[in-house]
């Protein structure tokens, strides 16, 4: 173990946490205005209609299959008794069909972003940043997938998983992570960044997601008097 | 006026507005200033909080008003109201695409002219033109639609076989040049009772302001779902593309706030606007909007209101914390005279059971022309009453805008129109009064000439009665200046640079009376600004800040 994977999977994930919560705090406090989806539906819609469910919902599923598989580890699975392959296939199956849908949601979504001129005009800076690492984030993702196929098995629920879990105890496993395959180390970067780059792009909105929706009456009434929180700006006049 | 069983629940103060249709010549005014006001800022350009469209006709966006398409408003689902877009599962499955979005195409591109080529053109043969870009991609366009592309009827009857509403109507309708009708319909945001771009914004933004009714988007709460465009069935919500948030007419509440009309109201040439307060029974809405036939919507939404000279009511609306001016200013109020009084005034499509609260008083003039074309005495009364169910303008067509298609109520209030001319014309030849005139329509010769009044001479005082709402700011901690002055706001300059104080008073009591005069140094003058970018100095420095 030398001071490189030390610094990578020792230290970075606790610099990149640290970006995330404090630059999300720091984007709420300030820029409460920029959380927002900025979507380009008005400027096109079809291709839009096919990219942005599939890449989303695909996504979700995407979410839901890593939190599973870092979370849970595998003493759990085989105490109610869900087989070692049976637990694979099924990575490999709905794990990898969700990036696939994914990545094919992704794929149409830059096509646009790159062929409409109105969405190429409506691109920030902040898009320019985020396109390239989210699909190099998925690649890797989907080629850590692939090397979980019989030939050359890696078991990522003894040393990724492991790793991944042994942050939140405060005493990261580096050496777990460091001998986990080039693809894996590589996805785990390319996530950091992604990190990294959430709070300040228009990747905060799946932040906001709207789930206090489903609860709440129809008609929306506010009283002139309770404004919610003064804007910062105003505030301090 | 009939309120049902007597009992008052909730009483609820609302600003509301009626336009006089038969005033309105059509010159785009009020939307030219409420532009200037509102959406002249990038990302806007397409969006017109007020704008005029000629009836027949497509409207704007292009047949808004086709709700099997657009999935605007409410509707009936096995006696619930249901947004028609669907409810809440259905809304937050199509967060990603919503499928009934209105594409850039049916507003129009917003586009701009290439004015430099003409100055600097290379020499040659041709003389240079100034050709039209795009506002949104800057690249060059052709022009194919626009806000008002069928204006007058422009376009013929290509255009018009698009309008939703004539589609609905089951007689043929007479399009031919010589026998053509048409007239123009202003529209801002309904400000509704039941309002279904609010019911469906995922994030909560979208919010009905307790103290006059007006529906505001809360910019900082906006997430852009778009589901409010959506949801909205006259589209009136906009997506501004650039800051990726929903804008609406705001009613002019800043002005309104402190007693001024709208902009749209203020400086509309024909005098047509009316705006007052209206008091109603908050309990009672959400049933009126659920009303089984959609004939019975304008009924059900009158029952709603209630009437601001019933000691019972006033005692409820001081009961619900409504200030004492509101409720005098509800008494004086001329949308409630003609709504509820004198029930001239219509709501604007109330099948989409949203309570809309801009309402209009059907157009008559073209009955009156054309009778004397005919050479019959076109004001005579008996002539006219029967010739109404003749309209130049389909009574069909009208009762398919404002009453869901029962013509009665229509008629009825272009009988006292009718009326009220007949009556006034004795009055002006000096001939003597006949209260059978005003009795066949249900009225009588005092409340006919206060009518008149109202819709021919009311002055500006008369017209506009908005109490201030100053209450509320007197005890609320908010910072003075204007609410409009933030970010990306309409309204994002200093107060204070812009004018002098009001008073020697009002100047003492800022921190720093000099203000006014120093920060106006080193601002940008936004007349020179072509709206992108940033300039130097085009916000207020902060304090203890120097640039």
């Amino acid at each position: 173990m030398n001071h490189l994977h030390t610094a990578l999977w020792g230290v970075l994930p606790y610099l990149v946490a640290t970006v995330l919560v404090t630059g999300t705090a720091w984007r709420y406090r300030y820029d409460r205005f920029g959380f927002t989806t900025r979507s380009s539906q008005l400027h096109e819609h079809r291709l839009l209609r096919i990219g942005g469910p599939l890449f989303h919902y695909g996504l979700l599923f995407v979410v839901v299959g890593h939190v599973i598989g870092l979370l849970v580890p595998e003493a759990v699975t085989e105490r109610v008794h869900v087989h070692e392959w049976l637990y694979h296939a099924n990575a490999l199956l709905v794990g990898g069909a969700a990036g696939l849908a994914t990545l094919a949601g992704l794929a149409v979504l830059l096509h646009r972003r790159l062929r409409v001129p109105a969405v190429r005009a409506a691109t920030s800076r902040g898009d320019r940043a985020v396109y390239p690492v989210l699909a190099a984030v998925l690649l890797a993702g989907l080629a850590a997938t692939a090397t979980t196929v019989p030939p050359h098995h890696y078991d990522y629920r003894l040393g990724v998983s492991v790793w991944f879990r042994s942050l939140f105890a405060l005493a990261p496993d580096v050496a777990a992570m460091s001998a986990a395959p080039f693809v894996y180390q590589a996805h785990v970067l390319l996530g950091l960044a992604l990190f990294a780059l959430w709070p300040f792009s228009r990747l905060v909105h799946a932040f906001t997601a709207p789930l206090g929706y489903l609860a709440r009456p129809y008609i929306v009434y506010r009283s002139r008097g309770a404004r919610p929180a003064v804007r910062n700006g105003t505030a301090r006049r | 006026m009939p309120r049902g069983n007597g009992s008052i629940g909730r009483c609820m103060a609302q600003v509301a507005m009626v336009m006089n249709l038969d005033k309105c010549i059509g010159c785009h005014t009020c939307s030219v200033t409420c532009k200037q006001t509102w959406t002249n800022r990038s990302g806007t350009e397409y969006a017109w909080f007020n704008n005029v469209e000629t009836r027949p006709g497509q409207g704007y966006p292009r047949a808004y008003e086709d709700q099997d398409r657009w999935k605007g408003g409410w509707q009936l689902k096995h006696g619930r109201l249901v947004p028609r877009s669907g409810g809440r599962a259905r809304r937050l499955a199509r967060l990603f695409a919503n499928p009934e979005l209105p594409a850039l195409d049916d507003y129009y591109e917003p586009w701009t002219y290439d004015y430099e080529n003409l100055i600097s053109a290379p020499l040659g043969d041709d003389v240079p033109t100034a050709v039209p870009r795009s506002q949104v991609d800057g690249r060059s366009t052709a022009v194919t639609w626009g806000p008002n592309w069928d204006d007058d009827l422009g376009g013929g009857p290509r255009h018009l076989a698009g309008d939703p509403v004539l589609k609905k109507m089951n007689d043929q309708v007479r399009l031919e040049y010589e026998q053509a009708f048409m007239f123009y319909l202003p529209r801002i945001c309904e400000h509704c009772l039941n309002p279904s771009c609010v019911a469906v914004c995922p994030s909560g933004a979208l919010y009905k302001r307790i103290e006059d009714g007006i529906i505001l988007v809360d910019q900082d709460r906006c997430r852009g779902w778009r589901m409010c465009v959506t949801g909205c069935p006259y589209k009136k919500v906009y997506f501004n593309h650039t800051t990726g948030k929903a804008e609406k007419c705001t009613l002019c509440y800043p002005r309104i706030e402190a007693g001024q009309p709208t902009v749209c109201s203020e400086t509309c040439v024909g005098r047509l606007r009316y705006l007052g307060v209206i008091l109603y029974d908050a309990d009672k809405a959400g049933e009126a909007a659920a009303t089984p036939d959609e004939k019975d919507l304008y009924q059900a939404q009158l029952d709603c209101f209630l009437d601001p000279a019933d000691p019972g009511v006033v005692a409820a609306a001081e009961a619900a914390g409504i200030p004492h001016d509101w409720i005098t200013a509800a008494r004086r109020s001329p949308v409630h005279a003609l709504i509820s009084r004198y029930r001239v005034a219509l709501p604007l499509h109330p099948e989409y059971r949203t309570l809309p609260m801009v309402w209009y008083v059907p157009p008559l003039s073209p009955v009156v022309e054309s009778l004397t074309a005919t050479g019959h005495d076109g004001e005579d009364p008996a002539t006219l009453f029967a010739a109404i169910d003749s309209l130049r303008i389909p009574l069909d067509y009208l009762a398919g805008l404002f009453t869901a298609g029962d013509p009665a109520p229509v008629e009825a209030a272009l009988c006292r129109l009718a009326a009220m001319r007949t009556h006034m014309r004795r009055v002006n030849l000096g001939e003597e009064r006949d209260p059978a005139v005003a009795r066949a329509v249900g009225m009588d010769t005092t409340d006919i000439e206060a009518m008149y009044r109202l819709l021919a001479l009311a002055k500006y005082d008369e017209r506009y009665v908005i109490p201030t709402g100053y209450h509320t700011t007197a005890i609320g901690d908010e910072p003075d200046g204007c609410s409009l002055d933030h970010d990306h706001g309409p309204g994002m300059y200093d107060a204070g640079a812009f004018h002098a104080p009001l008073s020697e008073s009002e100047s003492e009591s800022e921190s720093e009376p000099t203000a006014a005069g120093t920060s106006l140094r080193g601002r940008v003058n936004l007349l020179n600004w072509n709206g992108r970018g940033r300039p130097a100095g085009l916000f207020p420095r902060r304090d203890g800040h120097t640039t």
